[in-house]
């Protein structure tokens, strides 16, 4: 069963989000690093890019498929991961703890749009295994 | 087989000074070559006697799968016999030594052959017209395109950049639009695969003047007739949008139904697919490019010559050795290889979508799940019994996708023997799961770390060395 955490957003494309003060932070859910399989690239954005709720930032790529990244909330990126640059399979061992972004969120009434810990989790036991 | 010796690089049977030639003597005097344009050092080339090298490339070629050694169910690359007498015509000297820039009165008979081979290809596909020039599906995707950019630029409809593509399509569709610089929207599909025709309308409702045109292709990714074709047709053209027909998944619409018949304006074919010429490895591929009566004049212009000769040259070959009568049968026996196939397999393999298929269909993994043993340890295994493996993880659609596709082809022998060695595999991953994960065992090589591989991937000679 893939790891749900208490306390996150979650976006249908599998990314979650951790609120701290206005920074959002930005990664790929348990569940989607699963369905991923072994990661072996990670494209990010650069520090002071723009990032919009619902449209592309970045792709994640592993042996079987690339998968576009879609940011949950609008706004500008503060900080990337760069330590994924070099381990991204850093995303399988642990997918919460090895976020993507950090982005400084424009419009916080978007995180109503998205899914808590217990949504999530059922929207992920409807799209099977 | 002598794998140990000849199977190792040819760089690693390289010794120095060895030649494998003697060239006459100089009589012509020695040209002086631009030091600016000399190279440095000498170039890392390896030194072999003749046999060596015939050992080392025949001992290669030994390691080679293909649909002339065993069954290739590769979903969605229509891997069909390709005929030898493909084969000898291709060979024909008057046609294989022609070359693109010899005078043009001098090659009537090439040209009569492609607008025999269009005569045939409009019939088949009920358009009017085709180019030849593109060299292979995506290459025929962008021509098409380009085809559909020019038409709207022609009527100053300069806004209609945005492609719909459902999202099952093949990733050339999107590619292809992006390339040709136009923005891609995506359609829905419905839980039985095909295009949700809700969404479209809200799309088409959304953007109507922007659309440039709907890329489908048809049976869809999952092997499943898109029965709503005429409504989206109907639907894309009344907002002032054409249709594009992704010719990926001809094969089973092969004499049976017509692209053209059902709202399409413009398509690719995979000659090479469809119309059996090798492939695989990379090529040479055909995608020739046909319109509806009227866009013939807004063909782009992507190739001074006439695309890949001798691979029409063998799907000429093919539809003649076919005729109007056998012609007729691909698709439908094709359709009845896959469902023979899925229906015996689907008690054992999970089947998410059960219904009548086409040509091909996806499995989502082992219907057990318990066992831990995944698709890819299913296609690995698969190389142990000799069969090449399936199309795997592809659609997207679901997590453990195996896509199967065993053309028209096939032997109800073939077919029984691959559905044995599927059953086989179900109950060795429950009987002995670690036998399966750790597939092939058969193989010249065994299971590759495909993540290093992507990772870090090492390509020439000198880059292993100096990682020695």
């Amino acid at each position: 069963m893939a790891k749900v955490i208490e306390g996150l957003y979650y976006s249908e494309s599998h990314e979650y989000v951790k609120v701290e003060g206005n920074i959002g932070i930005i990664g790929i859910t348990d569940y989607a690093q699963k369905a991923l399989g072994n990661v072996v690239y990670v494209d990010m954005p650069e520090v002071d890019d723009e990032v919009e709720a619902g449209a592309e930032f970045g792709a994640v790529e592993s042996v079987k498929a690339a998968s576009d990244l879609y940011s949950p909330v609008s706004g500008t990126v503060v900080e990337v991961n760069e330590a994924l640059e070099d381990a991204p399979e850093l995303i399988n061992q642990d997918a919460y703890a090895n976020w993507i972004i950090k982005v400084e969120m424009s419009d916080e009434s978007e995180l109503e749009n998205l899914m808590d810990a217990a949504a999530y989790e059922a929207f992920c036991e409807k799209e099977g295994h | 087989m002598n794998n140990k010796l000849y199977g190792n690089l040819i760089f690693e049977l390289s010794k120095e000074g060895r030649i494998g030639y003697s060239l006459p003597g100089n009589n012509f005097g020695n040209y002086e070559i631009p030091t600016s344009m000399c190279r440095a050092e000498d170039a890392a080339l390896p030194e072999c006697d003749e046999l060596t090298v015939v050992r080392h490339y025949t001992n290669l070629s030994n390691n080679n799968f293909g649909v002339d050694t065993g069954f290739y169910p590769l979903g969605s690359c229509t891997m069909k016999y390709n005929p030898k007498i493909n084969e000898e015509m291709a060979a024909l000297p008057q046609f294989q030594n022609l070359h693109p820039e010899q005078p043009a009165e001098t090659m009537k008979g090439a040209e009569k052959l492609i607008s025999i081979l269009e005569h045939h290809l409009c019939e088949l596909t009920g358009l009017a017209h085709f180019t030849f020039k593109p060299y292979a599906g995506a290459h025929g995707e962008l021509t098409g395109l380009m085809v559909i950019d020019n038409y709207h630029r022609s009527r100053g409809d300069l806004q209609r950049k945005k492609v719909i593509v459902p999202d099952s399509a093949h990733g050339t569709n999107p590619a292809s639009a992006a390339v040709c610089g136009l923005e891609i929207i995506e359609v829905k599909s419905q839980a039985d695969g095909t295009v949700d025709l809700e969404d479209l309308k809200r799309l088409v409702e959304q953007e109507k003047d922007n659309i440039a045109a709907m890329m489908m292709t048809n049976p869809n990714t999952l092997g499943l007739f898109e029965k709503s074709i005429p409504e989206i047709a109907t639907l894309i053209h009344d907002c002032g949008g054409l249709m594009y027909y992704d010719g990926a998944n001809l094969n089973p619409m092969l004499g049976v139904c017509r692209p053209g018949d059902m709202g399409f304006d413009v398509m690719h074919i995979n000659l090479h697919k469809t119309f059996s010429t090798p492939h695989g490895g990379g090529g040479p591929g055909s995608g020739p490019v046909g319109v509806r009566e009227g866009l013939q004049e807004f063909f782009p212009f992507v190739s001074p010559y006439n695309g890949n000769f001798a691979v029409m040259m063998r799907a000429f070959a093919y539809i003649l050795s076919l005729g109007k009568e056998y012609v007729k049968k691909v698709g439908p026996l094709a359709t009845l290889n896959a469902n023979y196939i899925k229906e015996s397999l689907k008690d054992v393999y999970e089947l998410p979508i059960d219904t009548m298929c086409c040509h091909e269909f996806v499995f989502d993994g082992l219907k057990d799940k318990s066992t831990g043993v995944t698709t890819m340890d299913v296609a690995k295994r698969l190389l142990d019994y000799g069969y090449h493996a399936p199309t795997i993880y592809f659609p997207l659609l679901f997590h453990e996708s195996l896509m199967i596709e065993p053309t028209e082809n096939e032997s109800k022998e073939t077919l029984d023997a691959f559905i044995a060695v599927m059953r086989k595999i179900a109950e060795e991953a429950k009987t002995n799961p670690d036998e399966v994960k750790s597939a092939p065992h058969n193989t010249p090589i065994g299971r590759v770390d495909d993540v290093l591989a992507a990772k870090h991937p090492v390509t020439t000679y000198r880059q292993l060395k100096a990682e020695l």
